[in-house]
């Protein structure tokens, strides 16, 4: 099917990027995941309009962006609420509508959250690279150009066109998730939680840390009480391979949570934030506030089950 | 010193860190590619990506897949089982270095830093067999071990928000180039016209961890003249 013109970007606002659920399989290269920080809020975007969990969509951070349908195309918005609206008329989120040919989709600003996604009925016809469409910004490749979006972009889809059985989907309304500013994330202690104090320890996870405004899809940056490591040991390790959800404490005592753009890091590492965590992380804005708390790796799968099993209910519920 | 045994260290729900050794080295470096090879090889079920690095191997799987104790086991039956003697041996890859001036912004300082002239630091960067510990930090950035002793230099202290692609840089005892522009903290001493990354070539990344690394020194005219 040949691709046609679906969406023109005519302001990206502060940061629009490609994003599908990341990169894998390429980390011996030095290739981080990208993908979408929300990967919860991209996979029900995509299933709102009947595409696979894992199509390309838009992330677009804080202030939205404001794009012209240049066909009739099925859209979804999800994730942060940053105030959809299509001409005057405000969006709901969390469901699937028609974006006629020539309208407008625009945002007025954060509500609640920091990222939304908007899904296009038949994706986003861009060449994977490395087996991905998602955008990775350090290394400036994948993804549109391996950049942000611009003002007069022009992205393709497969099949815009919108299929009518999807239009109005709505996703469960009690598992649409709530983006408070105050956060309780759930961690699982090590690989190097040895190697700080007990009061250190203790400091972790009484402490509220208030989230920089340096933050960005690398990682946040937190402010808070410092985080004590033993004395006789050095600031760095060798490096080694870590994931998103990774927490670095460097030198300075203040705690860093990494993201997926990068694969190894020479800072020691308090705790790892539980894949079900995961997506919240997308959401956390510069001022939220978060605490952690510690739990077993038994508890953190079963979350992450718990998650999995409200896709797999809802993706039945739509076949 | 290499383990005897391996040590895994969790890493959250889904990730499994393996360590085979506590230093820099390359014997360490050497246990932990033939670990990476021989796993990689394996595809076993629910692992996602592997990272190896100096001393450690990283394995990212899907813990609904398969449990972190029968991911434990799996990776000390392979090791167990593999064969050294039967890993590919890693590549000796040349890599041509235009030293100094705008390509090497920082070689007059490494000199003056360690006392000696400019064409000292080219000699000595170019006398050694370099292996790759890891690649990291970037797509494609070769950590590069080890310098001599008489090359080691701290890190900048005011590291730099863009280091141009193909920039052949030196940190401590280790070497590296920035395959993208990125920021970068170490002195820059020269360039090269090589590229390190290439997302659309397969493999995307020229050199791979366990690779050996030469510098050559050429003049900006055959840097100009200089063929892939």
């Amino acid at each position: 099917m040949a691709a046609i013109e679906s969406i023109e970007i005519l302001s990206p606002g502060l940061q629009t990027t490609v994003q599908d659920l990341g990169r894998f399989g390429f980390g011996r290269y030095g290739v981080a995941p990208s993908g979408a920080l929300d990967s919860f809020a991209l996979r029900i975007g995509n299933l709102l309009v009947d595409n696979p969990e894992n199509q390309a969509c838009l992330e677009t951070t804080l202030l939205g962006l404001r794009i012209k349908a240049l066909t009739d195309v099925l859209i979804a918005v999800t994730g942060a609420d940053l105030q959809p609206h299509v001409d005057k008329r405000p969006l709901e989120m969390w469901c699937s509508h028609i974006l006629n040919k020539g309208e407008i989709l625009s945002f007025s600003g954060p509500s609640s959250g920091c990222r939304s996604y908007i899904a296009l009925g038949g994706g986003i016809d861009i060449p994977p690279v490395l087996g991905s469409k998602s955008t990775s910004l350090p290394s400036g490749f994948g993804g549109f150009q391996g950049r942000a979006l611009e003002a007069g972009t022009i992205l393709f889809s497969d099949s815009p066109q919108a299929k009518p059985v999807a239009s109005h989907r709505k996703f469960e309304p009690k598992w649409i998730p709530t983006y408070p500013g105050k956060w309780v994330v759930r961690v699982i202690w090590g690989p190097q939680d040895d190697d700080f104090t007990e009061e250190g320890r203790q400091t972790f996870l009484k402490s509220s840390y208030k989230v920089s405004s340096e933050s960005d899809r690398t990682g946040i940056r937190l402010d808070g009480p410092l985080i004590q490591r033993k004395g006789d040991i050095p600031e760095s390790i060798i490096s080694e391979g870590l994931i998103s959800g990774s927490i670095q404490v460097p030198g300075d005592g203040k705690p860093i949570i990494i993201l997926g753009e990068t694969v190894s890091g020479g800072y020691r590492k308090i705790a790892t934030i539980i894949s079900a965590d995961l997506p919240l992380l997308g959401q956390i804005r510069p001022g939220d506030e978060i605490n952690f708390k510690s739990i077993s790796v038994n508890e953190a799968i079963q979350a992450l089950r718990k998650m999995e099993s409200r896709i797999k209910r809802f993706k039945e519920r739509l076949s | 010193m290499i383990y005897d045994k391996l040590i895994f260290r969790v890493m959250g729900d889904r990730a499994l860190l393996v360590e085979l050794g506590d230093k820099i080295s390359p014997a360490i470096n050497k246990k932990v590619r033939e670990l990476f090879v021989s796993l990689d090889h394996q595809e076993i079920a629910g692992v996602i990506d592997l990272v190896p690095s100096y001393r450690s191997l990283l394995v990212i799987y899907n813990p609904l897949q398969i449990s972190r104790s029968e991911l434990e086991n799996q990776i000390a039956k392979t090791q167990k089982g593999m064969d050294p003697a039967r890993i590919p041996s890693p590549k000796t890859v040349e890599i041509p270095v235009v030293y100094g001036d705008d390509y090497g912004p920082d070689l007059e300082w490494v000199a003056a830093y360690h006392k000696i002239a400019p064409q000292e630091v080219i000699r000595l960067h170019t006398q050694h067999t370099y292996q790759v510990y890891m690649i990291g930090f970037t797509s494609g950035f070769p950590y590069l071990g080890e310098v001599p002793e008489a090359l080691s230099t701290p890190r900048r202290e005011t590291p730099r928000t863009h280091v141009p692609k193909g920039s052949v840089a030196i940190a401590q005892k280790q070497t590296g180039i920035y395959p993208v522009q990125s920021p970068g903290g170490w002195h820059i001493i020269g360039w090269t016209p090589v590229t390190l990354f290439d997302p659309q070539a397969e493999p995307p990344s020229l050199l791979e961890m366990g690779d050996q690394v030469r510098f050559h020194a050429i003049t900006a005219e055959e840097m100009a003249n200089w063929q892939p």
